[in-house]
């Protein structure tokens, strides 16, 4: 990453003094590294990753306790789509604005974090952190709490005249998009940090030594080097949000709801997995879609 | 007078006026933190178009100085001028100076073209294109203007450093160890490079260094500092020649300080002094002392190694009794270490001239230099201050 990097001859490993032995240990060591997880991978990954391909498949007229029949039933698909259009919509929408406000929220405190906590930087990241020492659940539930129509932040809000008299927060899409972004928030601000902590000091002053303003160097050195972790806290926000059920079950109507509650009805509600199988597949698909489109265009050739 | 006579005169006056009056000035400038001092009122005046160095060991205030100049820190007291203007608490980014940083700072997500270009644009100048491919041209890199600055060596990196601050042309260009990441040959190269750019684009250059060979090949004039302040300023060949205090006569080369005590001519143009029993003329000039206890310096190139008793001198400065605990052959030199009857090691170094024998330890020796090239300090100052340690060393 560093331009302060050396001519690439000293930084050159010398050479092995045994041709053979050291070789051949290093070939397989990096086999044995790799071993435990390309395991785990298999076992909790590619299985399950089978059978739900194979499940998005099966012929839609079987139920749990009725077996299912492979028939190729690509028509699971079509079904899937047609009836949950506007949820997958919903869900992108919600999952979207979520991480723009991740970022928006995010960024200045990673900044901050990163460039002017000074002795606080260490204890700051740990307040960042904290909220994952309570369970996911517990936090959304807490949310309802603070939202609740006779809560503290309805209640100001409507003597501000910003809400009127009836209206609530709780059970609309802002305050599922607010939990969202309250959940998610820190695996925004962890790569963010990490990126612009990571960035030579010099570099801005620099900058300012080139006739480039706070704001103009912010915009030309600071950002440009920042963006591997603004890539990296997107995707880290976005794909879990986007596929995220707890905050519109919790927090949203179920009109409102999202990709995420229909699967999850469909498993456990409707013992309908065919059709549950393949709206994830086609979830998945979409994420990937995007998620490789976004990286093209970020660029990424400095994520590593 | 006709009018074209009185415009050309006006004119030639205010490009005097502008060159003498775009001086840098530091006044009792001063940089304070918790602990200590750093900067300890400084004083000092860079004439416009020169080639300034700031040398000194590392800790000594140098970089600080050139920090405050460039806008980056802020003096706790004091005031930085150029030329008439106070620039003291004016923004790094609005001050007509550059630097090359000791690191280099290149941006890195930005092609050489952009890097050397980033301070024009910046100010929104027109025909940056051509100007950055004149500047490249310049420091031979316009084969490497599409290249990013991690794809090129350190050498390289040095004069994109070099062509970012020198392409805005700026009043005063500051260098902050610039050539410290590289290796000794590539060093040599660009200390010359260096100087005949500084040459043709006629700008004032402040070089911060600890190494002071590198200060001496480069600067018209030489400030040497340490713990704050500046202990003696001026051409290289006078501090080298006539050094003020033992830190300068150590730091500026080696010097072989012997402790005297001056007995006659305190007031006349030679001073005459006592070195354990043997009576050493100095030039009054050279003495920064002319009573009491002082330290006698001589230069080791300065002395030169005789038999004991032999090549008697009347004009010379002799000490005698000393044996040759070690020759080292260097090839152009050799360089002989003497112990003297005070228990004192005293170093020679001799040019292989082919015209002089070479004396192996143990040899009993006489030690003749000139009484023009003695010079007398304060035997109150530390006969070891700057003192180059292994742990200095760069």
């Amino acid at each position: 990453m560093s331009a302060l990097t050396q001519t690439p001859a000293e930084d050159a490993p010398p050479e092995p003094p045994d041709e053979e032995r050291p070789a051949l240990g290093r070939r397989y060591t990096g086999y044995l590294l790799i071993l435990p997880g390309v395991l785990w991978l298999g076992l909790f990954f590619l299985i399950p990753f089978y059978s739900l391909v194979a499940t998005s498949l099966y012929d839609p007229a079987g139920t749990v306790f009725s077996g299912y029949e492979m028939t190729w039933a690509w028509s699971n698909f079509d079904n899937a789509v047609t009836d949950n259009w506007q949820p997958l919509l919903r869900s992108f929408l919600f999952g979207g604005l979520a991480t723009v406000f991740c970022l928006l929220l995010g960024y200045p405190l990673a900044y901050a974090i990163a460039f002017k906590a000074g002795r606080w930087k260490y204890l700051m990241l740990v307040l960042v952190i904290a909220p994952f020492f309570t369970s996911f659940l517990i936090r959304t539930i807490s949310w309802q709490l603070i939202l609740a129509d006779n809560g503290f932040v309805v209640d100001t809000l409507q003597t501000l005249r910003i809400l009127g008299a009836d209206d609530r927060l709780l059970n609309t899409p802002i305050a599922v998009v607010a939990g969202l972004t309250y959940n998610f928030l820190p695996f925004m601000v962890l790569p963010l940090y990490a990126s612009l902590d990571k960035i030579d000091h010099r570099l801005i002053e620099a900058a300012s030594d080139l006739y480039a303003s706070p704001i103009r160097g912010f915009a030309k050195v600071t950002l440009p080097l920042s963006m591997p972790g603004v890539v990296a806290g997107t995707l880290l926000t976005f794909i879990p949000a986007a596929g995220d059920f707890i905050n519109a079950e919790l927090l949203g109507r179920p009109s409102d709801s999202m990709v995420g509650n229909v699967i999850q009805q469909y498993f456990s509600g409707g013992n309908n997995y065919p059709d549950a199988a393949a709206l994830s597949m086609i979830l998945m698909a979409l994420i990937l879609g995007m998620v490789l489109l976004y990286v093209r265009r970020a660029g990424t050739e400095d994520l590593v | 007078m006709t009018t074209a006579d009185a415009t050309e005169t006006a004119r030639e006056s205010s490009t005097a006026a502008a060159r003498t009056s775009r001086d840098l000035r530091l006044e009792a400038l001063t940089k304070r933190f918790t602990a200590f001092t750093a900067v300890h009122e400084l004083d000092l005046v860079v004439p416009s178009g020169s080639f300034f160095a700031l040398l000194g060991p590392s800790g000594c205030g140098k970089t600080t100085t050139l920090r405050m100049i460039a806008g980056l820190d802020q003096p706790t007291g004091g005031r930085v001028y150029l030329g008439d203007d106070d620039v003291t608490t004016l923004k790094p980014y609005k001050r007509p100076v550059n630097t090359v940083f000791q690191s280099y700072a290149l941006f890195p997500h930005l092609t050489i073209f952009d890097n050397v270009a980033f301070g024009l644009r910046r100010r929104g100048r027109k025909d940056v294109r051509k100007a950055v491919d004149d500047m490249l041209d310049l420091v031979e890199l316009d084969m490497h203007a599409r290249k990013k600055p991690m794809q090129l060596s350190g050498g390289q990196q040095q004069r994109v450093a070099l062509a970012r601050a020198l392409i805005n042309e700026p009043e005063v260009l500051l260098l902050d160890e610039p050539l410290g990441a590289l290796d000794l040959k590539l060093r040599r190269q660009m200390q010359i490079e260096l100087k005949r750019i500084q040459l043709e684009v006629g700008l004032t250059f402040v070089h911060v260094t600890h190494d002071q060979e590198e200060a001496m090949t480069m600067a018209d004039t030489i400030a040497v500092m340490n713990g704050g302040l500046i202990e003696q300023m001026g051409a290289p060949s006078e501090l080298y020649e006539n050094p003020a205090t033992t830190f300068v006569a150590n730091f500026l080369g080696q010097s072989n300080l012997i402790r005297g005590e001056v007995v006659a001519g305190g007031d006349g143009p030679e001073l005459v002094v006592d070195v354990h029993g043997s009576k050493i003329g100095a030039a009054r000039e050279r003495a920064r002392v002319h009573e009491g206890a002082v330290w006698v310096g001589i230069r080791p190139e300065k002395v030169y190694v005789a038999a004991a008793g032999e090549e008697e001198s009347s004009d010379a400065n002799t000490v005698g009794g000393g044996t040759v605990t070690d020759t080292s052959f260097i090839g152009v030199s050799t360089q002989y270490l003497v112990r003297m009857p005070w228990d004192q090691e005293l170093t020679v170094f001799e040019q292989n001239t082919g015209s002089r024998p070479v004396f192996p330890p143990g040899t009993p020796v006489d030690l003749h230099w000139s009484r023009a090239h003695t010079f007398v300090l304060d035997a109150r100052q530390d006969a070891s201050a700057g003192v180059e340690t292994v742990d200095d060393a760069p």
